[in-house]
């Protein structure tokens, strides 16, 4: 028969050893959708054009201490795809490119996130995941720049598809001498503290 | 009566010809609705004969600074002579000022320019929503001020010719 005072001990200690727990576990960052971008740079007809996402919800769990438990994942609005043209803005919304109608977002989820040989503690990791654009999707694999100062943590990271793999452009649009087949998707994700 | 020299001659034409297919081009390929693969060709065609205009004009410039033009006869009246004068003045700012405004629309539209897809020019300005309107605009004016210009001198040049029947028009001929 185990003491009341015994008792309390016990319980609380579990409190205490759950409390500790839940510190340990990572909870979701908070993005600042101001700071955030995510850019698309692509070339046509050799020159160099870019375009920005204005809306997008990135869900990032990151704990520095245990990245093999870090989620990362990203829904991207495609109509608020911004090319500095409203023409153009909408007709890249159509069924020959993004076909907004059928596949109004386009989204990344991370699948592995793994600390980068050589980089200093919790600056640089390499990440793979999956990217699904127009239904369809791919894997992609990039490395992750992390920067920590006062206000929170930057994620940086690039990585080039060929859009012809989604179907981006098609009929006459399959030409990669007025559209390039390779375009670099940018994201530049700033999270600010909350208790960290 | 004095001609004007050969390389005057051969940039007067080609300038000319030149900035008739740019102009009909430019107003062609702001017609074509929507996003299509000749749109961006005749965009790109129309810049790269935009900035051949430009490197023309500066070549037909320094000529002109360093080769006066044949004077004209003393018949001819001074009024044509200063409205001449003023025509061509304002003909000369023009084929710099509209590659100009082009050019800086175009970079304030996020759009650098790659001469025939094979050079990149350099960049000025930073894409800019608020210029990009004013330099469409003002790119747009200059435009219709130079195709009233030209028929001007279209006009005159042919009064000259069939009507005074003074010899003028044959300086500018090859």
């Amino acid at each position: 028969m185990i003491s009341r005072s015994a008792l309390i001990r016990i319980v609380a200690s579990s409190f205490a050893v759950l409390g500790l727990a839940c510190s340990a576990i990572a909870a979701p960052l908070r993005i600042d959708a101001g700071k955030s971008t995510v850019s698309v740079a692509f070339r046509q007809m050799n020159v160099p054009v870019e375009a920005t996402f204005r809306k997008f919800t990135a869900r990032i769990d990151f704990d520095v201490t245990r990245p093999a438990d870090a989620k990362a994942s990203i829904d991207i609005d495609i109509p608020s795809f911004d090319l500095g043209d409203a023409g153009y803005n909408r007709d890249v919304l159509k069924k020959e490119w993004f076909d907004v109608a059928q596949f109004p977002k386009a989204s990344f989820v991370a699948s592995t996130i793994r600390a980068s040989a050589g980089a200093p503690a919790g600056t640089g990791y390499d990440v793979a995941g999956k990217l699904t654009i127009k239904g369809k999707t791919a894997d992609v694999r990039f490395p992750l720049t992390v920067r920590q100062d006062k206000g929170g943590r930057t994620f940086d990271g690039a990585f080039a598809i060929k859009r012809l793999a989604f179907n981006i452009g098609e009929g006459e649009w399959k030409d990669t001498g007025m559209v390039a087949d390779e375009v670099t998707i940018r994201f530049h994700v700033v999270t600010t503290s909350s208790s960290q | 009566m004095e001609h004007y020299t050969k390389p005057a001659i051969l940039l007067h034409w080609l300038i000319a010809l030149l900035i008739m297919v740019t102009f009909f081009l430019g107003l062609t390929m702001v017609d074509i609705p929507g996003l299509t693969p000749t749109k961006l060709k005749y965009f790109s065609w129309h810049k790269w004969l935009g900035v051949t205009v430009l490197a023309l004009a500066c070549l037909r410039l320094l000529w002109r600074l360093t080769h006066a033009a044949p004077a004209y006869p003393i018949e001819m009246p001074r009024w044509q002579q200063s409205a001449a004068h003023v025509l061509h003045a304002l003909l000369y700012i023009l084929i710099f000022a509209i590659p100009i405004s082009g050019y800086f629309y175009s970079m304030a539209a996020g759009i650098p320019v790659v001469y025939l897809g094979l050079l990149p020019l350099p960049v000025f300005i930073d894409p800019n929503p608020m210029l990009k309107p004013l330099l469409q605009m003002t790119h747009y004016w200059l435009n219709m001020t130079l195709a009233s210009a030209v028929c001007l001198h279209i006009l005159a040049a042919l009064k000259h010719l069939l009507i005074d029947r003074d010899g003028i028009f044959k300086r500018i001929l090859p």
